[in-house]
């Protein structure tokens, strides 16, 4: 068994006992990156293998010698982060993002060529990065998902033992899905933000990839909790993950809401996560169908909220101060030139989207409006887990579609992550975990969802399936 | 037709918190550019607004002070719009829940007092600078991210004399809460003034012009008279005004259009995402009015009240919370319960001092003692007269010598007793027959200029009233 193909939990455990060393370890992952990457395409700015950026690497703490792969939307000091965008190009951030200096404190040590993605986390295939699309390790003709779709896809072909990732609609779970690994986007707040670029604020939430549960317990443990520098993250008592570990499921009340298993759902997907409801069913949960009337407004509520926040938030990137610049005669023409050479085709839509729907008389007929809806969708799960301790869904409507599928079809794209906006829009947890194949070879996603900072009863029932199941142990021939 | 002006105020105050609003970066002045920055304040990608609950506790006091509603929930809100000095192209501020609303303060114009009303006021960060040379600009982020408060009247000013005293009273109170210096030079309080002419007794507004550039409350002052004017003018030709934002010039004494803008304004304000909104307490409120200190206006009452000064007097004393504390230390030390020469004392000669060593009052150093012990010398023991008082008074704000020192050293007792007189008064009566005549003939008013014959004779040292009562009883 090659070392990169190891689980952290396995690989610490080695360690601890010596049996590894970490430079071993390194090398290993680095020549499997070698290897594979020229067809995966999941890291970008790759020369050769990648460097590991970490002095402090190799003490005590519960990384300690673990490699992590980061998006590249995730500041690292010193070493280039630039979104995939042309706007951002030789970028490097005179400070580490709150996740990356907790992961360097654990002792993990971080790589530094970054995951691919959609530029500024935009998309749902990880074809619009200005370095070009990865491919999914399952079919190499596929997406690999976005926008986190480097990170999805560089776990899958064990290019990496775990990685980091940012969901805004979908952007960890949908790619999780489509390559077949754990993809965990905590609650709102759970996570500091500090350091992540961000795309909407009110929906950005940074998260794991990873081989199985008992790591994406592992790595959350590292990165929760209450950050100063973040005025959003919860300043609340982070539980010891593992305990949830080996928990019987017996009595846990599962919702699965009518509005998700809808027509023009793939019929195999549908199949799939029926049988996993029904496996859980047999390890004692409860099933029982729940009603999230306002689903159908998901959507619509996204594109307005997530547009007129990120039209905002990328408002910054001006080449006054870093990032590309365009050479230009007037400051006017600098910000016209620089911006528009700058952002790819996609940043500009929903730039103009969201401009549009901040603008003086249209914003309380959207902006306004999609914050009230938002509201509602929330009171739907509130209602639903005043009676059950989660729900059930897929994670995306299909599986993996093919690269170019849907590039010029912006509306098609935005449906791919039609059920994991919601989780957004409500703030709470959400993970999505291999639940079986289609014909085709590609792999499907079970999503759960629960209470605000309730990550524990995604663990709890995700390894109870995941010890009843082979799916996450499923490899991609590469 | 006759028109009357109707003017609104905004008035940006930046609070004297040591660091900034949304980061842990130094507020000092006068630091060498961009040294005063971290990737919060310079907007990097990434980085995340922190409040500093200072400013809030500042903005809450002078919300208080201004008579405003604090409001219980309040929120930020990010206002759009491109320049380099505004490094992630918004600011952060607060739209339709500003902190303090519905406010009012008095003032005092040709004797009438009249509460004019405060719409809002609220937090935001402010920009930083830039530095136009030749063929390119600079740019400083130091003042970036450091907390201003804007408070805003209702148009509810009806001159320019109006908006000078409302201006005046906002700062004295400002400084008196300690939240902020509102130094114009340094910017630290910056004004821009709405103006609008209409019709007298109309209760509709007319078009207004903005006016901007406005160095000092002087330049404001001015700068509404110019506009009256120019408004006057403009109705009266019947023209139509324009709306525009207009540029004082303070050599020329006009004011002239800012280049107008290509595009009219939006700002997109929405909600900012990276706060959330806050509750202020009923006894966060509570705690805060408690450590309001008493405030000119109650200060100037106590004053009339406690110490039986006239209004005009006691209106000066109070301009500055240190003016304040150094008279009514003074006050309160004179044994005497007439204390109307204390406020003298300091309102005219002290004040004159002080115009002349470039300072004020209260950096004078004179303590307590010697101040007092001067008072009763000129006033009660009649030792030296009101003019010595004045050069002695001088002296001990340059030397910081007692004034039975400096009277001894310079030998300047005032001479009241009569034989040391008798010499000098004989001389100047044998040597002015003429104004003796006057006064004989029923001119008494003329025994004044030998009163000043016989001071010059005695280097000011006599004492006039004895003077006066030796001159006419020997002439008489």
């Amino acid at each position: 068994m090659e070392l990169y193909s190891l689980t952290a939990h396995e690989l610490l455990e080695k360690l601890g006992k010596k049996e590894i060393s970490v430079e071993g370890l390194c090398s290993s992952v680095r020549n499997r990156i070698e290897d594979t990457d020229s067809k995966v395409k999941a890291y970008v700015r790759l020369a050769g293998s990648p460097a590991v950026v970490n002095p402090k690497a190799i003490n005590n703490g519960s990384l300690s010698g673990i490699p992590v792969s980061i998006k590249d939307n995730i500041c690292t000091e010193g070493y280039n982060t630039e979104c995939c965008s042309r706007i951002l190009a030789g970028f490097k951030p005179p400070y580490d993002a709150t996740v990356i200096r907790k992961l360097k404190d654990a002792g993990a040590i971080i790589l530094e060529s970054k995951t691919n993605m959609d530029e500024f986390a935009f998309g749902s295939s990880t074809e619009n990065s200005c370095f070009g699309p990865t491919h999914n390790p399952w079919n190499l003709d596929c997406v690999p998902g976005g926008s986190s779709g480097g990170s999805a896809a560089c776990v899958a072909a064990d290019e990496a033992i775990i990685a980091i990732g940012s969901d805004t609609g979908g952007s960890i779970r949908q790619p999780a899905a489509f390559c077949g690994v754990v993809g965990l986007k905590p609650t709102y707040g759970r996570v500091s933000r500090y350091g992540l670029i961000a795309f909407a604020s009110s929906l950005d939430q940074i998260g794991t990839f990873t081989k199985d549960i008992e790591d994406s317990c592992l790595l959350m443990q590292v990165i929760s909790g209450h950050d100063p520098m973040d005025a959003t993250s919860a300043d609340l008592k982070i539980p010891d993950y593992t305990r949830s570990l080996g928990q019987d499921i017996r009595g846990l009340k599962i919702g699965i809401p009518k509005e998700y298993f809808i027509e023009g759902m793939n019929r195999e997907v549908k199949t799939i996560v029926q049988e996993a409801i029904a496996k859980l069913k047999d390890l004692g949960a409860v099933i029982k169908e729940v009603s999230l009337p306002h689903t159908q407004y998901a959507v619509a509520v996204y594109y307005i909220l997530g547009t007129a926040e990120a039209s905002s938030n990328l408002a910054r990137f001006d080449g006054v101060q870093y990032g590309f610049r365009a050479k230009a005669s007037k400051l006017i023409e600098m910000y016209f030139k620089t911006r528009g050479q700058g952002f790819g085709q996609e940043a500009k839509r929903r730039i103009l989207l969201g401009t549009f729907a901040l603008s003086h008389g249209y914003y309380d007929a959207y902006y306004l409006k999609a914050l009230k809806v938002r509201t509602l969708i929330k009171n739907d799960f509130d209602a639903v887990f005043q009676d059950c301790d989660c729900i059930i869904t897929p994670t995306a409507p299909t599986p993996a579609f093919r690269i170019g599928e849907k590039s010029e079809e912006p509306l098609q794209m935005y449906l791919s992550d039609i059920y994991t906006i919601s989780a957004n829009l409500a703030g709470i947890p959400a993970i999505s975990l291999p639940c079986g194949f289609v014909k085709n070879g590609l792999p499907v996603g079970l999503q759960i969802l629960t209470k605000p900072f309730a990550e524990e009863t995604l663990f709890q029932l995700g390894h109870a399936y995941e010890r009843s199941t082979p799916w996450h142990k499923m490899k991609p021939k590469l | 037709m006759t028109y009357e002006p109707v003017i609104g105020l905004e008035v940006h105050v930046q609070l004297k918190t040591r660091t900034k609003i949304f980061c842990g970066c130094l507020t000092e002045f006068g630091a060498a550019p961009n040294t005063q920055v971290c990737p919060v304040c310079l907007g990097f990608p990434g980085a995340l607004p922190v409040l500093n609950r200072l400013a809030l506790e500042y903005a809450i006091k002078v919300g208080i002070a201004l008579n405003c509603t604090v409001q219980e929930f309040t929120k930020f809100d990010r206002k759009h719009y491109y320049y380099p000095d505004l490094p992630k192209n918004f600011q952060i501020s607060q739209y339709d829940l500003p902190i303090c609303k519905n406010g009012f303060l008095d003032v005092e114009v040709n004797g009438l007092t009249r509460p004019i009303k405060i719409l809002r006021a609220h937090l935001e960060e402010d920009a930083g600078k830039l530095i136009h040379e030749e063929d390119h600009s600079l740019v400083d982020l130091n003042r970036t991210g450091q907390p201003l408060l804007e408070i805003v009247t209702e148009p509810d000013i009806y001159s320019p004399e109006e908006a000078y005293e409302y201006l005046t009273n906002l700062k004295s109170i400002i400084q008196y809460l300690e939240v902020s210096d509102c130094d114009m030079e340094k910017g630290t309080l910056r004004c821009d003034a709405n103006i609008s002419l209409r019709p007298k007794g109309s209760g509709q507004l007319g078009t207004k012009s903005e006016i901007k550039n406005l160095n000092s409350f002087k330049a404001v002052r001015d700068a509404l008279a110019y506009e009256i004017e120019r408004h006057n003018q403009i109705l009266n030709n019947q023209e139509k005004i324009i709306q525009e934002t207009r540029l004082w010039d303070e050599k020329k004494g006009r004011t002239f259009p800012m280049r107008s803008k290509e595009e009219a304004k939006d700002y997109r304000y929405f909600p900012e995402p990276d706060l959330p909104p806050f509750m202020i307490s009923k006894e966060k409120i509570a705690e805060i009015k408690k450590i309001i200190p008493e405030l000119p206006k109650e200060k100037k009452l106590r004053f009339m009240r406690d110490y039986g000064l006239s209004e005009y007097d006691a209106r000066i004393l109070v301009m500055t919370r240190e003016k304040a504390g150094y008279a009514q230390e003074r006050l309160m030390a004179y044994p005497e319960k007439e204390k109307k020469s204390v406020a003298n004392w300091i309102n005219g000669p002290l004040a004159a001092i002080a115009a002349k060593l470039n300072c004020e009052i209260n950096e004078i150093k004179i303590s307590v003692k010697d101040f007092i012990d001067l008072i009763d010398l000129v006033e009660n023991k009649q030792v030296i007269n009101n003019l010595t008082g004045k050069e002695i008074l001088e002296q001990m704000a340059r030397t910081g010598k007692s004034p039975h020192n400096l009277i001894q050293e310079g030998n300047l007792s005032q001479i009241s007793d009569e034989a040391s007189l008798e010499k000098e008064i004989s001389a100047v009566i044998l040597a002015n027959p003429k104004v003796v005549a006057d006064v004989l003939s029923g001119k008494p008013n003329s025994i004044m200029f030998l009163v000043g014959q016989v001071m010059r004779q005695t280097q000011g040292k006599a004492n006039p009233k004895v003077v006066q009562e030796i001159l006419k009883r020997r002439i008489v």
